[in-house]
């Protein structure tokens, strides 16, 4: 009823506002009739823009999953139906996105939202909602604060400082420079890093950074090296950046260590930096190292199967951020498993969530952590000879 | 000292190369049709993109290097014909628009086409660095500084000594005057987007083993190819070459000298100096309106 | 017809129309999200359509007065207890005067200098809010407090529609009056000859200057009430490619026309929402669109059907 309604509408504002046709005509598929039993999950994601080698893969995963999930029959004989649309990384048209899907397409879940900046926009329009939100991105202020009905799926931006420092402690390396992107990951993880440094007695000695379209980093480089005393580099940031940084600190015969971030977590990264890579070392989900986890380790399965789907589909390098929409979608799956298709009731559930092996670790949910993962699914890897080696 | 003021040089130099190319080619469009074609990034999208494809697909470099100049050329003579001469009488902010709607349109088929993600190529050299008084160069930033030197003396060779090149001069100067004396005006604007297409296209083959290149770096180059085009003065081919390197250099030894964060905002505020300055450009000509 | 459409009071009841009609027949807070986002970047395409359709000049950085509106609303009620409504205004002010300052020793060049400038404004302005994290939540943005009106907080987007259509309506009005006073004489000479209206003496870089800060106050208000329509804002508000959209805008509803900038404005929100079901086709589509809309709407949208309308309910006016 409400659907002839909106259609009624819809054609009288076709024949105010000729201009606005287009928009009735966006809406007239947007509500093309679903099956009665579908499950609408809506997805956000960066597909183009600075930020598309995060969405373009998580928007492959999505779809590869869900046709999988449908072709076995869907949830409880009930099948999935998603609903993408591409922000572009902005943040603003993420908002409309996100609104249109609470509002037109009815979805009652999202797993999306690509990068930071377009989780926290589209954040309240989920809040008010009251749908479940999981997000793809990175940065720890989006479970911190706690908010009802959001939830995350990859290790925070903190993790991955605190694994570095750890492994540089180890090391017996304490004094440091810092190079990072002014992206929203580079950023983001830049800040976590200052944050929790002196806990692990490291002290930064200089910094520098580089714009997200930025080709040349041996200026700043070049700084870094004149500067005496550093003992290791580390490069938040993700995209080209930290492959020309990689290049570009070899070029310069750098040959202190040098601390990636899981921003580059894809063999894309050996593939741009080349020789270059090798010798970096960088903290990531098992999900890249899947081949060579000991056979006894219960994560290798779920691991192996996933990398080789989505290679095998796309015939691209396997990344974490593919992983991340995997475990976003299955760990919804579940919760509608368990609980049915209504909103609350997801969330009720994806808040339980408990012991869920996915592609980044063992996520066990509760009312106050909305991530559920710890340090320990967190491997440090080093490139070794053009492929990723476990270093610890 | 010095070792590090090479450094940083030589980083300007090359970066600023590409813009100075993209900065000559928004120029002879220009000169031919008075459109600023802000699609010209997306030349050098194409020169690299194709070949990279290509290669990958298993055509030997020297092939897929005329592949991807030929693509672009084509791309460039579509533009004029599809684009902008249907609408020649249109003012001159209409063509910008249209412009800038073509450059959605070559990176919407570019996505589609090739994919989103980064690509390289290898150096032609290999990818060891050369010293050079204690600076590090990598030998493809020699071939960027060649071939853009290259490019520079047969454009200008091409302007100076064809009939062709001189065509395109009268066209500029005077369209009416041009197909007077028997030009085919129509023409000419079409060679000059395929030449411009032509050397954007090579920029981006000689520059992917150092920046790498995916479907939407278009966007960026235009941008730094025009601020390059003004600072050299509009309308002429040595400004913008000098235009472009001045900005690269600015950028590279604001970012080692002064501070990496603020290093476009250094390399604008000279350029606004500049203008203040010299209202036309480093090598422009002053200009005086038609009454 | 043909003086109806030229009227100013037509022009503003046609206006006023659109919105309340369209107001009454949106039929969920998604449609009144996007009526106010077509709204809310009509606010800036009129200001800009000013310096663009009526002062000659190209501002390639307009994207920059919207964020500086933008991270007003968020940044003085944040951290300096500033009240939202004061914020929105100290943001205008802030933009105008910022413009002219840039605009006075820019305008006195011939050329397309203010487009270099403009252009160098707003990176540096994204710079700024990218980088001074610590103030402005960095890449990621900040959230913004909401408006609280007579002690309600202001959030549901068809409460947004209403206001931004209200301040687009004094928008118009405001430009309306601005090209009918001693400046948009002064403009309408200056669009004839520049140098004609030099030897007239008419004081052309004051004129451009003037128009440039105010176009500048149109961006920045729009951008306030963008930062709270959303509730969160980012860098992205003040980035080069918002300015293009926006000078897109203009010409594509029709330099010189007010209605064309909402018109402009609309396309560009619209189309987008339309196209989604294209997927990976969208940004091929949108770029054929803006194409094709310029080859045969040559002077835009709304100024071409308003000629073509003209020739053919009244032939015998032609000149």
């Amino acid at each position: 009823m409400t659907m002839n309604r909106l259609w009624e509408d819809d054609m009288r504002f076709l024949k105010s506002t000729p201009v606005l046709a287009g928009f009735a005509l966006a809406a007239g598929f947007s509500l093309a009739p679903a099956m009665a039993q579908d499950i609408k999950i809506g997805a956000v994601l960066s597909v183009t823009g600075p930020a598309s080698f995060l969405g373009d893969p998580e928007e492959k995963t999505l779809k590869m999953y869900v046709e999988e999930i449908n072709a076995k029959g869907g949830i409880k004989g009930r099948k999935l139906q998603l609903i993408t649309y591409d922000d572009g990384g902005d943040a603003n048209k993420a908002r409309t996105f996100a609104t249109r899907l609470v509002e037109e397409d009815k979805v009652v879940a999202m797993v999306g939202g690509s990068t930071t900046g377009t989780t926290m926009a589209m954040g309240p329009v989920f809040e008010d909602a009251q749908i479940p939100f999981i997000s793809l991105a990175g940065a720890v202020v989006i479970i911190e604060p706690l908010k009802k009905f959001v939830f995350k799926t990859p290790h925070t931006d903190r993790m991955a400082c605190e694994k570095i420092f750890e492994d540089m402690k180890k090391r017996g390396l304490t004094k440091i420079g810092m190079i990072s992107g002014t992206d929203g990951f580079g950023k983001s993880m830049r800040d976590e890093c200052v944050k929790v440094n002196a806990r692990f007695g490291i002290e930064i000695l200089a910094e520098e950074s580089y714009g997200p379209r930025d080709t040349d980093m041996t200026p700043q480089l070049t700084n870094l090296k004149a500067k005496a005393g550093i003992q290791a580099v580390v490069n938040p940031g993700f995209g080209q950046g930290p492959a020309i940084v990689t290049r570009n600190f070899r070029q310069l015969g750098m040959t202190m260590p040098l601390y990636q971030s899981h921003g580059v977590a894809s063999k894309q990264f050996i593939e741009l930096a080349g020789e270059a890579a090798n010798g970096v070392r960088l903290p990531a989900a098992a999900l890249l190292v899947a081949d060579k986890l000991p056979a006894s380790d219960p994560q290798k399965p779920v691991a192996q199967a996933y990398a080789k789907k989505f290679q095998d589909a796309t015939r691209q390098p396997v990344s974490t951020f593919g992983g991340h929409a995997y475990d976003g979608l299955m760990i919804l799956a579940g919760a509608i498993e368990r609980g049915g298709a209504n909103p609350k009731a997801i969330r009720d559930e994806i808040e339980k969530t408990k012991g869920f092996m996915g592609t980044a670790g063992i996520f066990t949910m509760s009312p106050t952590d909305h991530m559920g993962l710890d340090l320990t699914a967190f491997k440090m890897l080093e490139i070794k000879a053009g492929d990723w080696a476990i270093a610890e | 000292m010095l070792a590090q003021f090479l450094q940083f040089t030589m980083s300007g130099l090359t970066v600023g190369a590409v813009y100075a190319i993209v900065g000559l080619g928004f120029t002879i469009i220009y000169n031919a049709s008075g459109v600023l074609n802000f699609a010209q990034g997306e030349f050098v999208m194409i020169g690299g993109m194709v070949t990279v494809f290509a290669v990958a697909a298993g055509v030997p470099l020297p092939l897929a290097i005329l592949l991807a100049i030929a693509v672009a050329a084509i791309v460039g003579v579509a533009l004029h014909r599809l684009a902008i001469e249907p609408a020649k009488d249109a003012s001159p902010v209409v063509l910008i628009i249209i412009t800038i709607g073509g450059a959605l349109v070559i990176r919407g088929i570019a996505q589609i086409v090739f994919d989103k993600q980064l690509h390289k190529l290898p150096g032609f050299s290999g990818d060891t660095p050369v010293n050079f008084m204690g600076a590090s160069i990598l030998p493809q930033a020699l071939w960027v500084l060649g071939g853009s030197a290259l490019i520079v003396t047969l454009v200008t060779l091409f302007f100076a000594k064809t009939m062709i090149g001189k065509a395109v001069l009268a066209t500029a100067a005077n369209r009416l005057a041009a197909q007077l004396v028997g030009v085919n005006t129509s023409v000419i604007l079409a060679i000059s987007f395929a030449l411009s297409a032509t050397i954007g296209a090579i920029a981006g083959i000689l520059v992917t083993p150092i920046t790498f290149t995916n479907y939407e770096v278009g966007t960026m180059l235009a941008l730094k190819g025009f601020a390059a085009l003004v600072l050299g003065g509009l309308g002429s081919p040595a400004g913008a070459i000098l235009g472009g390197m001045v900005l690269g250099l600015c950028e590279s030894l604001s970012a080692g000298y002064l501070s990496s964060t603020y290093k476009d905002a250094f390399a604008f505020l000279v350029m606004i100096a500049v203008l203040l300055v010299m209202p036309s450009g480093l090598l422009g000509k002053p200009s005086a309106e038609r009454v | 017809m043909a003086r109806l459409i030229n009227n100013r009071w037509a022009e503003l009841a046609l206006v006023t129309g659109l919105i309340v009609l369209a107001g009454l027949l949106l039929p969920s807070n998604y449609y009144f999200r996007v009526g106010a986002l077509v709204l809310i970047s009509a606010i800036a395409a009129v200001g800009l359509n000013l310096l663009l359709g009526f002062a000659g000049q190209v501002s390639l950085g307009h994207a920059g007065f919207v964020g500086i509106g933008a991270y007003a609303v968020a940044l003085l009620p944040t951290h300096w207890g500033v009240p939202t409504l004061a914020s929105i205004f100290l943001g205008a002010a802030f933009s105008g005067v910022l413009a002219l300052a840039i605009g006075r020793p820019i305008l006195r060049l011939k050329g397309h200098f203010l487009a270099v400038a403009t252009l160098g404004l707003g990176i540096l302005v994204a710079m700024v809010l990218t980088n001074e994290a610590r103030i402005t939540g960095g890449p990621d943005g900040m959230p913004v407090p909401r408006l609280e009106l007579l002690g309600t907080r202001i959030r549901a987007p068809e409460a947004w529609y209403w206001i931004a259509g209200g301040t687009l309506i004094i928008s118009i009005v405001f430009a309306q009056n601005l090209l009918n006073s001693s400046t948009g004489r002064a403009l309408r000479a200056l669009h004839d000859s520049e140098v004609a209206a030099r030897a007239a003496g008419i004081n052309v870089a004051r004129v451009k200057g003037i128009v440039f800060s105010i176009s500048a106050v149109y961006a920045s208000i729009s951008g306030s009430l963008l930062a709270l329509l959303n509730g969160h804002i980012t860098p992205d508000t003040a980035s080069f490619l918002n300015s293009i959209e926006l000078v897109t805008m203009v010409v594509l509803g029709g330099m010189g026309s007010l209605v064309g900038s909402l018109v402009g404005a609309a396309v560009l929100v619209i189309l987008p929402q339309a196209l989604t079901v294209f997927h990976e086709y969208e940004h091929l589509l949108l770029g054929s669109f803006i194409i094709a809309i310029m080859i045969f709407l040559r002077d835009g949208i709304v100024p071409t059907l308003r000629k073509a309308l003209l020739e053919r309910k009244a032939p015998e006016d032609r000149v």
